[in-house]
């Protein structure tokens, strides 16, 4: 099954690699990673998304509490919570697609960032199988370039992950 | 006053209480070597390679339950020490491993001697510390001992550039260290010690399984205690071994694919499991899902999370400190009112008798060529079982598990992990340098042995009167073992020729050789090297080289699945 795990640790060099190190050593997969520091310049929150039976997510959550530089895990998937993907997509805009471009971007509340005469720069926001069923709804073959964040998470409601 | 950076190295490790460091000098580290020229509070052990200096630090630590700290190079000074930091790893050690690195301005800049030496270890160690600036060098010190001794213990490296041995800034030692990342639990939860105390009490086949978790934590006396309390059959793990009397009644002797019959089947069919300190690995339990064919209830204490249901469910763990956590549980079982079932007890005790029957570890004692089982077994009787005993890896090192009956612990040294041959002599060097007037016994193959022998230097050097028994069978033993069992006899590359005379080899060293062929010459063999005090004596016991170590749980088998000596 897939999960969402939500990482609070100190923004350390090497912090990172920990985390990674640990997913290749002990062989769990990870679909996407995100990191970036948080309001607090010593720590940084990492959101990693990950499939595998409970059993495996049990030990990846009592792996990452065992680093030294893990402050906090939660695996968002255990309750209610948000997730969110950035995507950039650069496509082909030429004769009668460029005005399709525009009307599919709408339809999925993306944004036009960048206009050439040949192309448009999309940005789109949202869960990651949204952002799959636009790359599902433009015509494949104008897809110059497509770059993704990975999921963020957070919780919904009151609870929070803090130090 | 201000301090260079490798002053401050030496006087953390002086607050820290670090009375002996073993290492190899090179150009990384040169100034922290000055710094520990101008004083005599550290003694520093010059090894012969730093492998040694790993193990060593190692088995200074086993032995004593200190803190042992090895100080190497950069660059191949420190991927030589790897192999000792991965064994004190696996075996959850307590060692600070202080690597010279390259100056701050040339790393990455791929320069002499450099290596990513926190991107090497990190697999291996519990935690590592790349030190950029002077000013952090005291806390990242503090932060190193603090984390290997405490929670799970185990190794913890600081790298150290060349420039910032060499700047200066103001030392102070914090006196304590309070980390929002690392606060490992050490008190068991109430609830569930309750819980486990009534299983325990309801049981009918208990069985307690013990690990080396119980010697790290110290908890010996509390353990005796619990079984005292509950009259019940207790094992060990490889690693627990002198964690609980090896002569008392209750234990049934080591588990596992080379344990005792019936210490295999009691943890196979009983009712109640007890595990202390241990983590279910796969040459303990075998099979899991075999293991898990046999309904019962298990009880978890360990001091890792990760440590539990990780290979196999369990119905009550207990995260803490073995040593609080045993201690809560007897008070528990003192205070309550209710007996353990003692009819059961008496039934579960009488089929434990019927396996023992078993004799499972009979070997040809009538036998012309020396049995190595025998050897260990003269060795015991020699050392009245009091001696520490290291050993390297293989057929060796389980003939010692089954045959020398630990009492104490910390006396059983050895890489359980890992299974690093070579360990043996580099780890004695540790255990004696920690306990000067202990007799220290390193059990070694002609094999493992021939990994680390440049440590015979150091032996000279520190006057070291380790005694080194080495069970020479011209084989790689183990290997040869499973080559006859799964591979059909063919001996492939487990052979040993070209073999050194090892008496002439250590005479060459300093030390006394002597080589021993007749099962009538082991026992006045054992007794004159152990009458030579001072000396460092290796005793080459030329022994049968077709013996193979009974019982044996296949690899993939359960634990119940054993080959029997009489099966074959």
């Amino acid at each position: 099954m897939r999960h969402i795990i939500s990482i609070l640790l100190e923004n350390e060099s090497g912090a990172l690699s920990r985390v990674a190190g640990l997913f290749s050593a002990r062989g769990y997969n990870i679909e996407s990673l995100t990191v970036a520091p948080t309001e607090d310049p010593s720590l940084s929150r990492m959101t990693i998304v990950t499939t595998g039976s409970d059993d495996v997510i049990e030990q990846i959550t009592k792996q990452l509490n065992k680093l030294i530089d893990v402050v906090k895990v939660v695996d968002l998937s255990e309750s209610a919570h948000i997730e969110r993907e950035l995507m950039l997509i650069k496509v082909r805009a030429i004769g009668k697609d460029r005005d399709e471009m525009k009307r599919m971007t709408d339809i999925f509340r993306g944004r036009i960032l960048d206009v050439t005469e040949h192309t448009y720069t999309i940005e789109l926001t949202g869960t990651g199988s949204k952002l799959d069923a636009f790359i599902q709804a433009i015509d494949r073959s104008a897809i110059l370039e497509t770059v993704r964040t990975g999921a963020s998470g957070i919780s919904r409601g009151e609870r929070v992950l803090r130090a | 006053m201000e301090l260079t950076g490798a002053e401050i190295l030496i006087r953390c490790l002086q607050e820290e209480g670090v009375d002996c460091v073993f290492g190899y000098p090179g150009g990384a580290v040169l100034f922290i070597y000055d710094a520990l020229f101008k004083q005599d509070k550290v003694k520093h052990v010059l090894v012969r390679h730093e492998q040694g200096a790993a193990h060593a630090a190692d088995g200074y630590s086993r032995a004593s339950n200190k803190t042992g700290v090895c100080l190497v190079t950069s660059g191949p000074g420190v991927t030589n020490a790897v192999t000792g930091i991965a064994t004190a790893y696996m075996d959850s050690i307590p060692m600070v491993i202080i690597s010279g690195q390259v100056p701050t301005h040339a790393i990455g800049q791929d320069a002499f001697q450099e290596v990513d030496a926190v991107g090497i270890t990190r697999p291996c160690v519990k935690h590592n510390i790349l030190v950029k600036d002077v000013r952090d060098l005291a806390l990242a010190m503090k932060k190193a001992f603090h984390i290997a001794r405490s929670g799970r213990p185990g190794p913890v490296l600081v790298d150290v550039p060349k420039d910032v041995t060499a700047a200066s800034c103001k030392f102070e030692y914090p006196d304590s260290i309070s980390m929002r990342s690392y606060n490992p639990v050490l008190k068991g939860h109430p609830g569930q010690i309750k819980k486990a105390a009534q299983l325990l009490l309801d049981a009918k086949r208990p069985m307690i399984y013990t690990g080396g978790g119980v010697i790290l934590s110290d908890a010996a006396a509390e353990l005796a205690g619990l079984v005292k309390v509950l009259g019940f059959p207790c094992t060990s793990t490889l690693m627990g071994l002198g964690g609980f009397p090896g002569t008392d009644a209750h234990f049934l002797g080591m588990l596992g694919m080379h344990g005792t019959f019936e210490a295999n089947m009691a943890m196979q069919h009983c009712d109640v499991l007890l595990a202390v300190g241990a983590r279910f690995d796969d040459r303990v339990i075998g099979n899991p899902r075999h293991f898990g064919e046999v309904q019962r209830k298990i009880v978890h204490i360990d001091i890792d999370p990760s440590s539990i249901s990780k290979r196999v469910k369990v119905d009550v763990p207990i995260v803490g400190n073995v040593r609080e956590v045993i201690d809560d549980l007897v008070k528990l079982l003192q205070a309550s009112r209710e007996k353990p079932d003692a009819k059961a007890l008496k039934a579960w005790w009488a089929q434990i008798e019927l396996w023992k029957g078993k004799d499972c570890l009979r070997y040809d004692r009538a036998s012309k060529i020396i049995k190595p089982q025998f050897v260990v077994e003269k060795l015991y009787e020699v050392t009245k079982g009091d001696a520490i005993v290291t050993s390297d890896v293989g057929q060796h090192q389980m003939w010692v598990a089954q045959f020398y009956k630990f009492d104490k612990p910390r006396r059983w040294i050895n890489s359980g992990g890992l299974g690093t041959m070579g360990f043996g002599l580099p780890a004695a060097m540790g255990a004696q340098f920690a306990n000067p007037k202990a007799s220290v016994t390193c059990v070694t193959g002609e094999a493992s042995f021939q990994m680390c022998l440049q440590e015979l230097s150091t032996c000279k050097q520190y006057r070291l009167p380790i005694k080194i028994v080495c069970l020479n069978n011209r084989y790689m033993g183990m290997v040869r073992q499973w080559q006859q069992f799964f591979h059909g006899n063919r001996y492939s590359e487990s052979y040993m020729d070209a073999l050194p005379d090892f008496s002439k080899l250590v005479d060459s060293y300093g030390h006394v050789g002597m080589r021993i062929e007749n099962p009538a010459d082991v026992e006045p063999a054992l007794k004159e090297a152990f009458k030579r005090r001072d000396e460092l004596v290796f005793l080459d016991f030329i022994t049968d080289q077709s013996e193979n170590v009974f019982p044996m749980v296949p690899g993939g088998k359960g634990i119940s699945e054993m080959i029997l000596a009489e099966e074959l």
